[in-house]
């Protein structure tokens, strides 16, 4: 018995979506979930899988099946039927993939909105914390700025050290370039993702001021002053990071979180995610910033709200030492922190030139 | 009328002796003859990708393991940026002008380019750009800011590189800019008589639509290079942000150019597919007139997808949902080509000889790179994946799997053209199939290492992802295997082959016409356009060639089945 074409195309059709749905739920190409904004970018993602997966197969079937169907055969020297077209077949092959492309487009742009895309600057309150300025190394980045020099006033770097809120990473001019004076557009804050839609309005309720340099991150929570290479985040809490760099562009990437935004020198970029899973995981500047780019990474551990609290205790106690220490070695008590540092802070920033050298 | 018939219509004395014979050391001069061009590019534009695939596989060897082992990072840095350059700039750009060179004029019956001395220019300012690249690897200061060479890490790296790397790039767009005049007036103004626009091969649909994207696009690339050039020579600030400068406007410029350098370098070789495919397929193309729009509309749409690059650069959420949408919408017009290439070949009589395994093999691994570049073009997933070894997995199917085997298929395809003999078959198919299989087994595994959380240009990685690293890396050394018995094969072949006839592959356009290797001014006597460029399986019909010639442009041929 000959079974029909509609029958096979309809078979095939059926064995197609199941294969494309299983594969979609199944692909095992994703590490953990550790956020809540991931779980949105997987489900989009699987959803893009399933229907990239059914559109594979129909292309890779048919050419397959074409190779064997409709080889020459030896001796045939005809040619093939003259067919140069068919109008609505065209018609229906433009229109499908415009209406998958749309509807990937609707899905992007609800989980964009979803994790704060369009909302970038819904709490954007946070202060200069007094704390932060007694920090030990950030005086040091303070007074670089008020170095001997540079004593004309530049409403450039103003704007640009008002932008960054944290003094501790504002951009360090660099002495050999000559700055440009008050040009506008200086200094701003770069639109990233904001909160999530349900947090719109509130104040995220942990931030993180994230500095970033070749090749090392500096986190500071200005909320108790503490100064860490590694970023801890409690479980459940919206993170707000703001970041900037110090030399070139790096790129702020925890795969587990799904997120990634450029740190860019001269401008505040940020990010909000609420971590939902922990664990320790990587975080990787994604953006290439010199020969040892790839081992700019360090750990990111997601714990629970009273583990996070006694890893903040534990970081407060060890920066009230070393401050301690600092204050210690100040022969002259007159002198202000940013009087006894400025010979020296030239030489404490970190340029890019002089670790280009060190790397050469 | 039979093709046989038709040839000698077309040109009635086909065996007749050249008066002039072409010298082989012709092509080592400023020949301003297009067929010499053309080679001239494509010899050169191979061994600038042997140079950059070996720079590839140092690469690969150094990611075998997870730790840095066999180049200092310097070194890798300025391998992975000097691979980039030389692939994109001298290897598929240049090949792509080496092709549009040979083909356009025989395919449009005219007897050289429009300016063939400024097509000489154009291609003897590649030789030196692409010396001067690679030797900054000898020298000890080779540019290893990447590719992109974004500032400020281009500024702040070797000096004496970055100079050179923006020297050689500055003079490679150049070359392309002056090609693309040349090709663009050409096609529009020199077609032989009675050759509308719709009679015209989709190849030269495809050139027209490539040269109108490099003539808007380079010179902005040009432009940021200049200021880049400022920045790093003579201490302005234009980019550098420690004066007051933007580092993202370079990459709004840079991208400006390199998206559409993408399809720059992908557009020649759909038109080469489009020839290749209705040949050995011997069926006519299935929607000649949705094959060629569809190039200018991707064409288009090209120009106002850039920032899908900087979906991380902290550009505002509207702009990334515009051109998220710009770039989705760019799948349409592909997926166009793509089902008009199958449904060309379903029901065809299909040679499966090398040109074709090529093509075929373009099929399979082009759509792989379409897909993954629909998923990239999603901002939520862009933002996960985005400097991962996912996107360098997508450029690779488009740019390997696209535009390298589309070249290597049209090499196979036009090679009894262009030297007169037939290649080798077997070693054809042997080539064809290492390739396809070494290409898979690269970059197939870098989408999920991307995903898992690999980054790009990175010389050491989590020791997690070391077994998908080596599985890439011993591909990528059946990529280089099988580049030799092809090297082997062309240059024997092209020596002691067996000759070529005239029309080796019963094709229809103008270019099998001619003598094979065509005579020094193409055609002796203006071919007469009696059929469709794909008219294959068409029922013959006696052709009155004065009818043919009596008709205006851009008028449908009584001929001509086409409906166009």
């Amino acid at each position: 018995m000959k079974i029909p074409s509609s029958i096979w195309t309809l078979l095939i059709g059926i064995v197609l979506t199941l294969a494309s749905l299983w594969y979609g739920q199944n692909h095992g190409l994703l590490p953990t979930a550790a956020s809540d904004e991931a779980v949105l970018i997987d489900g989009l993602f699987n959803a893009m899988m399933t229907v990239s997966m059914s559109i594979f197969l129909i292309v890779e079937g048919v050419l397959v099946y074409s190779i064997f169907k409709y080889r020459r055969r030896a001796g045939d020297n005809e040619d093939g039927p003259p067919i140069e077209g068919n109008v609505p077949l065209e018609i229906l092959w433009t229109a499908i993939p415009a209406i998958i492309v749309i509807g990937i487009s609707v899905y992007s742009f609800d989980v964009y909105n979803e994790i704060g895309g369009f909302n970038p600057h819904a709490a954007h309150e946070a202060a200069i914390m007094q704390e932060s300025i007694s920090m030990p190394g950030t005086a040091i980045a303070v007074t670089l700025s008020d170095t001997p020099g540079s004593t004309e006033q530049n409403l450039n770097q103003e704007k640009s050290d008002e932008a960054m809120q944290d003094p501790s990473t504002a951009a360090v001019p660099n002495p050999d370039t000559p700055q440009m004076h008050n040009r506008s557009g200086v200094g701003s804050v770069a639109p990233t993702l904001g909160a999530s839609r349900e947090k719109e309005g509130e104040a995220s309720q942990l931030v993180v001021n994230v500095s970033a340099l070749q090749y090392a991150w500096i986190f500071t929570y200005p909320d108790t002053g503490v100064t860490t290479g590694e970023l801890h985040v409690p479980i459940g809490r919206e993170v707000q990071m703001n970041m900037t760099a110090n030399d070139v562009i790096h790129a702020f990437w925890i795969p587990e979180f799904r997120l990634k935004q450029d740190v860019i020198p001269g401008r505040q970029t940020e990010i909000r995610f609420t971590p939902k899973t922990p664990g320790d995981y990587s975080l990787i500047c994604a953006e290439l910033c010199g020969p040892y780019h790839g081992a700019m990474r360090t750990q990111v551990v997601v714990e629970s709200q009273p583990a996070f609290d006694s890893w903040m205790q534990e970081q407060l106690v060890a920066s009230k030492d070393t401050l301690n220490q600092a204050v210690s070695i100040n022969p002259a008590d007159n002198m202000s922190v940013d009087e006894f540092l400025a010979p020296y802070s030239k030489y404490m920033g970190i340029h890019p030139e002089m670790l280009h050298q060190v790397h050469h | 009328m039979t093709q046989a018939q038709l040839q000698e219509t077309a040109h009635i004395p086909t065996l007749r002796e050249e008066p002039g014979d072409r010298k082989w050391w012709e092509f080592f001069t400023f020949s301003t003859d297009h067929k010499v061009i053309g080679i001239q590019y494509l010899v050169t534009s191979f061994i600038f990708y042997c140079i950059g695939g070996v720079m590839a596989d140092l690469v690969r060897t150094e990611l075998r393991t997870p730790d840095i082992d066999f180049v200092t990072p310097e070194v890798y840095n300025s391998l992975f940026t000097l691979h980039a350059t030389i692939m994109i700039f001298l290897w598929i750009v240049p090949a792509g002008a080496g092709f549009a060179n040979y083909l356009i004029p025989l395919m449009i019956g005219a007897r050289d380019m429009a300016f063939p001395r400024l097509n000489a220019v154009a291609f003897w300012m590649i030789p030196p750009a692409g010396v001067l690249l690679t030797l900054s690897l000898a020298v000890g200061d080779a540019p290893d800011a990447g590719w992109t060479s974004y500032p400020p890490l281009s500024l702040v790296t070797g000096q004496v590189g970055e100079a050179i790397w923006i020297t050689s790039v500055l003079l490679l767009g150049t070359s392309s800019i002056l090609g693309a005049i040349n090709f663009l007036v050409t096609i529009l103004k020199m077609r032989v008589p009675g050759m509308g626009v719709h009679q015209m091969p989709l190849f030269c649909w495809a050139m027209l639509a490539t040269s109108a994207l490099v003539l808007v696009s380079t010179p902005v690339l040009s432009g940021a290079l200049i200021l880049l050039a400022f920045d790093l020579l003579a201490g302005t600030t234009f980019f550098n942000p420690t004066g007051g400068g933007d580092p993202v406007v370079y990459q709004h410029m840079f991208w400006f150019y390199s998206h559409p350098a993408v399809y720059i370098m992908i557009l020649p070789f759909f038109g080469a597919i489009s020839e290749i495919l209705p040949v050995h397929a011997r069926k006519p193309i299935f929607g000649y007139k949705a094959i060629a729009y569809s190039s200018l509309a991707i064409s288009f749409l090209g120009l106002i997808v850039w920032a899908h690059h900087m979906f991380t650069s902290g550009i505002p959420g509207w702009l990334r949902m515009f051109f998220m949408i710009t770039t989705m919408i760019i799948a349409v017009p592909t997926g166009i080509k793509i089902f008009g290439w199958l449904a060309t070949i379903w029901g065809g009589k299909i040679s499966l000889n090398s040109p074709m395994i090529f093509a075929m093999g373009f099929l399979g691994t082009f759509v792989i790179g379409g897909i993954s570049g629909v998923m990239l073009a999603s901002v939520p997933f862009d933002i996960h994946v985005h400097d991962t070894y996912f996107v360098v997995a997508h450029l690779h199917y488009v740019l390997f799997g696209g535009s390298v085997l589309g070249i290597f298929a049209a090499i196979y395809h036009w090679f009894p053209k262009m030297t007169g003999r037939m290649i080798n078959e077997f070693w054809g198919k042997v080539h064809a199939v290492l390739t396809i299989v070494g290409l898979n087994m690269t970059f197939l595994p870098m989408h999920k290492l991307g995903m898992m959380g690999m980054n790009r240009r990175i010389a050491q990685y989590d020791p997690k992802f070391t077994s998908l690293n080596e599985i890439c890396t011993y591909g990528s050394y059946i990529l280089a295997i099988s580049t030799l018995p092809f090297i082997i094969n062309a240059v024997w072949s092209w020596l002691y082959g067996p000759k070529a006839a005239n029309n080796p592959w019963r094709g229809l356009t103008l270019e099998w016409m001619t003598t094979s290797p065509p005579a020094i001014e193409n055609f002796e006597k203006l071919p007469v356009l009696t059929t469709g460029p794909y008219d294959y399986g068409v029922s013959e019909k006696i052709v009155d060639v004065n009818k043919v010639l009596s008709i205006k442009l851009d008028e449908p041929y009584p001929t001509i089945e086409s409906n166009v």
